[in-house]
């Protein structure tokens, strides 16, 4: 049973539980001699209503994760499986069409082997529909009943009610740290395995990146992992390349538009700038790797290389650079107009030019914010994607040439993942050990950013 | 009458005035040079996308004349009404029949460039209005990619030649291809369309919106009203501040590791995307939630607080309604965003050649940024074109979501 009709049945359950639980208590207040009830009827009827829901919410949950495996589980115990090939790619293509068919999805089978076992598949997924069904019901009668017993003239139900809206808050709010715990288990989990592999240390400090993703999994070539290559590239187009073209045109725009710009410009050109942080990152990837990176081979074929490659580590990082201007630029309008105003007319006062003021009195006051700024435009850079994937290569290259090919920790992150290679192989697992050091690197750089702007915030108060 | 020079403006302060002022003019025009460079950079890449992209709005037609009194294919309205109508009309072969009719106006080498499925466009047409069998019809058909490209003046000397014979005889134009925005992702870029990969998109942001925002507005009444200032709070603050940092790629793992393990059967599936995304969605709406309900001035929550509300009934019935324009907006950028990502969405599987609309949140589907990088991978020039038509349709989303939110907090923008 589709997750959506159990939580549509919960949702009938639960309103009819709430028109019962008003109805019954209009009736306590018809009773009482006074008319009044320690809670308005509305919160009884919520109080039977989240009874019901919320119990059944968690079961249809724990439901869609658990009941698939149960479905294949009772599928293999049936006696056709047994003529099922051991080997798992195989295996599972001939149960998914099975599925498939059985589900409806799709209309015949092509592996003639699949054929038998629609059947089975359709019963197992009729019987424990049923049992999901029943189960839901019987979940919600309970919580329904119980918590429907339970209300009396004198019930504090919106006490009760409260408390619940409180735990669903905190829920809520739970849910980052979930995420958060998520990432972290996640990647370190898979990471871990990809260290029983391969040494760390050659991960680290290797400078040959190059995993087959067709080799022996077992008996990896753990200098074939070595990963400097990709964090030099990284580095290089993120960090080096994209922010000598973000810092200066970044931190320019930011103080033209706080210190130079009439207002009407700056209400004109300020939603501009948004516009260029609000285009998407493939756009950007599509318009470095069709108009940037051919503008930039022929650039260096007249320069005189010899076989300049289409994907440069140049065409990238420029493009990420103009993707970051208005980061940068934002995040340094916001630091400048955090100096006290006094600062500026006093040295205005003393007869200095607007850009003196700027270059000796707002810049080195506003610095610490500045800073922080261009680390949180670093962490974005090098944690970007999708220009990378298109725009520079694959080819791992430890060079300082922009017109070289290089390729970065997130082009390696979807090559790894996206290629045809198994979930064991340390090549697919390399990927996760690569997020976790982009991840653990892009964290530290936000946390070093927000302390440094905490410290600077304290001095002016 | 001479000059007065003050004790001060000797000649050399003069000189030294002369080039702080031209150090000042410079600074300035720098500033300008750098907001002119990145406005000219965006109306480039609006350019070069708006050009390569009308191009891809229109597909190269052959014209061929039918005379359907001709051709001996019936068509009664019951079966055209039903899911079989084309599948009858193939096999009355309808396909030769509109191969004949070619041929016999376009001669043979042309005839041999209409499309492969051109007819399917007769067998629509046909469905939708049995009665055209009566009479003679003339039809617009789709030509093959390399006719196409020749017309273009690109691909092989042949067709270029072919192509030009056809203009001259008025055979072949380009028109406006209502298709694109009815068909789904196909190997010829002349058939192919982008409303599988737009309802994806949809299906994908309702379950993102879903997810999110309920979860986000929720967290942030917590943190913003309830939280008790101690260790735990400070703990949930800082994931929601790093999660709203993470590189977006990091969620995809995230996906991949946890969803596709729990949910084997839903690989590429909207809810899967819809659910990776939400959580990348859900710090921006949990931060921007925060602001808008700090922006709510205590003395309503006192005055309500002073008739008797409970601290719930204060949220719910007056701090939330206060705050919602504000969490809106917020909510429609995390969504923007959120519209527009397309690395997590590899990383699930969302990159599959989908060719129908998936028509459930569990089926199959691609989504419209990921339509964008699967075509730009495609060698033909028309992909481009193609492309760069999808770029232009997620742009108009884009901007019409952020002018949405720009009006939100314009109309709703209050000074307490």
């Amino acid at each position: 049973m589709s997750p959506t009709i159990l939580l549509l049945l919960a949702l009938g359950l639960g309103l009819a539980g709430w028109l019962a639980a008003r109805a019954r208590a209009w009736t306590f207040r018809k009773a009482s001699p006074d008319g009044r009830l320690a809670s308005l009827p509305s919160y009884h009827a919520w109080y039977v209503a989240l009874w019901i829901i919320l119990p059944v919410l968690v079961f249809v949950g724990a439901w869609s994760a658990i009941a698939p495996g149960l479905v294949t589980q009772s599928v293999l115990a049936s006696p056709a499986a047994d003529q099922l090939p051991a080997f798992g790619f195989q295996r599972q293509t001939i149960l998914n069409e099975a599925r498939a068919v059985a589900t409806g999805a799709s209309q015949a089978v092509f592996n003639p082997l699949a054929k038998e076992f629609v059947e089975p598949y359709r019963q197992a997924l009729s019987f424990y529909n049923w049992i999901g069904i029943a189960a839901t019901l019987v979940i919600a009668f309970l919580g329904g009943a119980w918590s429907f017993l339970r209300l009396k003239p004198d019930f504090a139900a919106r006490t009760r009610v409260e408390r619940i809206v409180m735990a669903i808050l905190l829920g809520a709010s739970l849910v980052a740290i979930l995420t958060t715990i998520g990432i972290f288990v996640s990647l370190i989990f898979e990471t871990l395995r990809f260290f029983g592999m391969v040494n760390p240390l050659d991960f680290l400090f290797g400078t040959h990146w190059g995993p087959d993703p067709m080799s022996n999994p077992n008996n990896p070539d753990s200098s074939r992992y070595g990963a400097i290559p990709l964090f030099w590239g990284t580095l290089f187009i993120g960090a080096i390349i994209a922010m000598i073209v973000a810092i200066p045109l970044g931190l320019m725009s930011a103080v033209y538009l706080t210190q130079y710009a009439n207002p009407r410009l700056r209400a004109w050109i300020k939603p501009t700038l948004e516009i260029l942080a609000g285009v998407p990152t493939v756009v950007y990837g599509y318009f470095a790797a069709l108009t940037i990176a051919p503008a930039i081979r022929d650039f260096a074929i007249s320069l005189g290389a010899s076989n300049p490659s289409s994907e440069s580590a140049l065409a990238a990082g420029l493009v990420m650079g103009v993707m970051i201007i208005p980061f940068v630029s934002s995040m340094a309008d916001d630091s400048i107009a955090a100096v006290p105003q006094a600062m500026r007319d006093g040295s205005l006062a003393m007869g200095a030019t607007t850009n003196e003021t700027i270059r000796r009195v707002l810049v080195p006051a506003a610095l610490p914010g500045i800073v922080a700024g261009v680390m949180l435009a670093i962490s974005r850079a090098i944690g970007e994607t999708m220009i990378v994937v298109m725009a520079a290569s694959t080819a791992a290259n430890l060079s300082a040439n922009p017109l070289d090919s290089m390729t970065t920790v997130t082009v390696q992150i979807v090559a790894m993942l996206t290629g045809e290679g198994s979930f064991d192989h340390p090549a697919t697992l390399s990927a996760f050990a690569l997020g976790f050091v982009l991840f653990m690197v892009t964290l530290g750089l936000n946390f070093i950013a927000l302390r440094v702007v905490k410290r600077f915030r304290e001095a002016y108060e | 009458m001479s000059e007065h020079i003050a004790p001060t403006r000797t000649p050399e302060f003069e000189a030294r005035l002369k080039k702080r002022y031209a150090a000042e003019r410079r600074f300035r025009r720098l500033g300008l040079a750098a907001i002119v460079f990145s406005v000219a950079v965006l109306v480039y890449l609006l350019g070069t996308m708006t050009l390569n992209g009308i191009g891809g709005f229109q597909r190269a037609e052959l014209e061929v004349p039918i005379d359907f009194t001709q051709a001996g294919i019936s068509a009664d309205p019951a079966t055209m009404a039903s899911d079989g109508a084309v599948q009858s009309l193939q096999g009355q072969g309808l396909p030769e029949v509109v191969q004949f009719f070619a041929e016999q106006s376009l001669g043979d080498e042309a005839a041999e460039q209409l499309g492969a499925q051109a007819w399917r466009d007769v067998a629509d047409a046909i469905a939708a209005d049995p009665s055209i069998l009566d009479r003679q019809e003339t039809f617009w058909l789709p030509a093959s990619a390399s006719l196409a490209s020749g017309y273009a003046g690109e691909g092989s000397a042949e067709m270029q030649a072919l192509a030009q014979q056809l203009d001259e005889a008025g055979k072949i134009d380009k028109n406006f291809d209502t298709g694109f925005f009815a068909r789904s992702d196909a190997t010829n870029p002349q058939q192919a369309g982008i409303w599988g990969a737009l309802k994806g998109s949809f299906l994908t942001m309702i379950v993102t919106l879903l997810l999110a925002f309920p979860i986000g507005v929720l967290a942030a009444l917590y943190l913003e009203e309830y939280a008790p200032k101690n260790r735990w709070t400070d703990l949930i603050e800082l994931s929601i501040n790093n999660l709203a940092a993470v590189p977006s790629i990091i969620f995809g793992l995230l996906g991949l590791a946890v969803f596709l393990t729990l949910f084997p059967n839903l690989r590429s599936a909207p809810v899967i995307g819809g659910m990776t995304l939400a959580l990348m969605t859900m710090p921006v709406i949990v931060i921007a939630g925060r602001n808008a309900i700090k922006a709510v001035p205590p003395s309503i929550r006192d005055g309500a607080l002073a008739i008797g509300a409970s601290p719930v009934q204060v949220v719910f019935h007056h701090v939330l309604p206060l705050a919602l324009p504000g969490i809106l907006t917020g909510t429609i950028i995390g969504m923007a965003r959120a519209l527009g990502e397309t690395a997590p969405l590899l990383m699930i599987g969302m990159r599959a050649f989908v060719a129908s609309p998936p028509d459930s949140f569990t089926s199959p589907a691609t989504v419209l940024p990921m339509q964008i990088f699967l075509w730009s991978d495609e060698i033909d020039r028309g992909f481009v074109e193609r492309t760069s038509a999808a770029i232009i349709v997620l742009l108009l989303f884009l901007l019409l979501m952020n002018g949405l939110a720009i009006y939100l907090r314009n109309k709703f923008e209050k000074k307490w």
